[in-house]
């Protein structure tokens, strides 16, 4: 015997009433996306439930990908056994021992009757499996409180279908649910992780950035294209779009007094993103801030940084520490990408000094010299957009010479 | 002409050679400069890291490239060995390396450390158990050459890899520099830590290579100055010669599979086709790497054998490049047990994948004629 389906439970999706066959539909489109590398596998979707058929394909590696799939709630490598009593005894068995190579332990049964023809109760399901389990393995004991081993039997109306492994699954809702965001990606650690708790509930992402050539090397952008690169492996496709953003840090720098630099920049590029989130239909801007992490980040800097601006701006990471921001970070692989050393544009013209407390009204004042409209709708006009995949072919060119 | 001297050197692809060339001047700059021709190059590198990686099967940031076979062998054994000192001094390493490990290892004895070298068995072949019965308390290391250069011997990595699982304490280094594209190894079932490979084996130019260090391994490099390479190996990077070796790795291991299965057929017929010749005996063990054929003719002095050979525009060699200029009996024959007549008269032929068979009927009629003439002259005892 050999597991040949992974059995996927949904998380909240199930609460979703109306909508739910909607957000189901959704979700499988992402599992058949993130499972293209795999050939043979058939995605099923049956009551509740979905099914991913191995046809051979290697079992570990289909789960590594799906664990990555918002809106899957848990996730088990199952064998499909025909409707008969002795057959799923023997797969269940067979299930036990693969998930007790040793042969000891404690176990418990739970099956689960959905198909009501079927004619064995539950109970006497568990029963009649439970005492082929113990009659075939020696040290086996029975522990329906805390088993080391849970074997997991649906009886379905199509087949009956035996686990003995429960995977975590990412959780969330599926990508794509919940309408576009527009986030803004700086390079550093905190905004890809708000990217990812974005799309852990379910949003369209897409990204900002704003480079400030030659302040901000090109590296600096390679780096925030690296780190939309591994976001497309949670969130599909991402489009990021570049704004150049020398000439209105060059103007703020001429104009504005040090100590107000840094808020009247922030105001900028929010006044930017919203713009850019109005042309492509994003519905609220995501950030990475975090309370009082910096001075961009006390309460009264974002209120007067946040005033230029009645779009939502979320911020996923608002009550987290640093360090647990670090650890989400290395979960999902922006880590190391994140603490390359180059300048971004939040960094080049960082006054000696910043407001921690910037008020809205001195802010206003200092910008009332500069021709907003006119700046950044040069910055929007010149931003460009690429957009990128999770099976991103490299460049062609490139391509030749290996 | 005729060259069945591949385990010194392949001749290069020429789509190799265009990359080599392409590269040298459309990415031209340094990877670690900060400007974007710097970048470009840098990207370029990444690439091939990442290629080189997923052809061979591990992960990229285990890659180190570096001149080749010897400074691999060089950075794994003397990296190893520096870096757990304090563990211990006790190396285990065979009789039959290359003179790129077999030197390293006599150097550090030098130093203090002490050194095992296992004696092979007539096939060449050292095996798990002697490796077990030489393990101390204080051995740090166990370094093995895949595929002897000169018998084509295969040693068996993954036994002596899954016995050393059992302790973790224990490096494992492999020079699989004539493995490499003709006996593939699972790194992860042979639980190697280093691995030695080097470009010009596989067709690709002289000059480049690759250790793998698996990740959770720590070494002292040999080199001090910059941080390149994750601090293993300072110094400028060879950019074309990396793109260009990666190329190579890819074309080779896309033509292995039917490519092994074709010269082992050719070797095994050309081994009964040379038994057939009076006075030659095969040195290679039947079980070996399908790209290497020794033999010897006692009582002929090979390197006359050599030159007549190549006045008929047909290249082999005696032993292994590296050591085939000093008149002595090979040392990795003599290593094996074979007869110092036999150790001193070997001729190794090394194919690639494109030797024809028809090339090896030429070289055997080339070669009765050799032997007819020196025969004359010299009488064979």
């Amino acid at each position: 015997m050999k597991y040949d389906h992974i059995l996927i439970r949904y998380a909240e999706l199930s609460l979703k009433g109306k909508n739910r066959k909607q957000f189901e539909q959704k979700l499988e489109r992402n599992i058949r996306e993130v499972l293209k590398g795999f050939e043979a596998i058939k995605v099923k979707r049956s009551f509740g439930r979905m099914f991913v058929k191995l046809n051979g394909e290697e079992e570990t590696a289909v789960c590594q990908k799906l664990q990555t799939v918002f809106g899957i709630h848990s996730l088990s490598p199952s064998i499909k056994i025909a409707l008969s009593e002795k057959e799923i005894s023997e797969g269940a068995l067979w299930a036990a021992e693969d998930a007790l190579p040793s042969g000891r332990g404690t176990f418990k049964v739970s099956v689960r009757r959905t198909n009501k023809d079927f004619p064995i109760g539950s109970q006497e399901m568990n029963k009649v499996i439970g005492g082929h389990i113990l009659r075939n393995m020696n040290e086996i004991s029975v522990d329906v409180h805390n088993p080391d081993v849970e074997l997991k039997v649906e009886i379905r109306s199509e087949a009956a279908y035996i686990s003995s492994k429960v995977l975590k699954g990412a959780g969330g809702l599926p990508v794509g649910t919940s309408g576009k965001v527009l986030l803004m990606l700086s390079g550093g650690i905190d905004s890809p992780v708000a990217g990812y708790l974005a799309l852990k509930r379910g949003v369209t992402l897409e990204a900002i950035h704003f480079h400030s050539p030659p302040f901000t090397n090109e590296r600096a952008k390679q780096k925030v294209e690296d780190l939309v690169k591994v976001l497309t492996q949670f969130g599909g496709t991402i489009k990021l779009h570049i704004v150049p953003f020398t000439d209105v840090q060059t103007l703020i720098h001429k104009q504005v007094p040090d100590n107000y630099e840094m808020t009247v920049t922030r105001r900028f590029m929010l006044r930017i993103a919203e713009k850019i989130a109005k042309v492509h239909h994003a519905k609220a801007i995501v950030n990475g801030e975090s309370l009082g992490q910096v001075a961009s980040q006390t309460l009264d800097s974002m209120y007067t940084i946040n005033s230029v601006t009645n779009l939502p701006v979320l911020r996923p990471l608002i009550t987290m520490d640093k360090l647990e921001v670090i650890e989400q970070a290395r979960k999902i692989g922006t880590y190391d990408i994140s603490i390359l050393p180059y300048e971004d544009c939040c960094t080049i013209f960082l006054p000696a000094e910043s407001k921690t407390k910037p008020d809205k009204d001195k802010a206003e004042r200092y910008e009332s010299f500069l021709n907003l409209e006119e700046i950044i709708d040069d910055a929007v006009n010149r931003t460009t957009s690429h957009e990128f995949t999770p099976s991103a072919d490299e460049e062609s060119e490139i391509n030749e010479l290996f | 002409m005729i060259y069945f001297d591949n385990s010194a050197t392949t001749l290069p692809y020429k789509e190799v050679v265009d990359t080599f060339a392409k590269v040298s001047i459309d990415y031209f700059g340094n990877p670690s400069s900060l400007h974007p021709i710097g970048k470009a190059s840098e990207q370029l590198m990444e690439q091939a890291r990442k290629r080189v990686a997923a052809l061979l099967n591990v992960n990229a940031s285990e890659i180190v490239f570096t001149s080749g076979g010897t400074e691999g062998n060089n950075l794994a054994i003397k990296g190893a060995a520096y870096q757990h000192r304090s563990r211990g001094n006790h190396i285990i390493t065979t009789g039959i390396e290359h003179s790129s490990s077999y030197e390293v290892c006599k150097h550090l004895e030098k130093e203090g450390f002490l050194v095992t070298y296992l004696i092979p068995d007539k096939n060449g072949c050292v095996s798990a158990s002697d490796v077990r019965k030489a393990l101390t308390d204080k051995t740090i290391l166990v370094s093995v050459i895949h595929v002897n250069n000169e018998l084509g011997s295969i040693q068996p990595v993954e036994e002596i890899g899954s016995l050393l699982a059992e302790y973790p304490k224990v490096l494992f280094h492999v020079d699989h520099v004539q493995g490499v594209t003709k006996v593939p190894i699972n790194f992860q079932r042979a639980n190697i830590d280093l691995c030695t490979i080097s470009a010009h084996k596989f067709h690709g130019l002289p000059g480049n290579g690759v250790v793998i260090v698996r990740d959770n391994v720590k070494l002292v490099s040999l080199f001090s100055g910059g941080n390149q390479q994750a601090g293993y190996r300072a110094g400028t990077e060879n950019v074309a010669g990396i793109v260009a070796m990666t190329k190579a790795l890819r074309i080779t291991l896309d033509e292995a599979e039917k490519g092994t299965d074709h010269l082992q057929q050719m070797s095994h017929w050309l081994e009964e086709e040379l038994m057939k010749i009076d006075g030659v005996i095969i040195n290679s063990p039947a079980e070996r790497a399908p790209h290497i054929l020794n033999f010897s003719i006692p009582g002929l002095k090979p390197e006359v054998v050599v030159q007549a050979l190549a006045e008929r525009d047909v290249y082999v060699s005696t032993k292994s490049a590296c050591s085939s200029k000093k008149n002595a009996p090979s040392r990795i024959l003599v290593a094996a047990g074979f007869e110092e007549k036999q150790a001193n008269s070997a001729i190794r032929l090394s194919f690639s994948f494109s030797n024809t068979k028809e090339e090896a009927s030429v070289f055997l009629e080339k070669l009765k004629e050799v032997v007819a003439t020196m025969k004359k002259v010299v009488k064979i005892k």
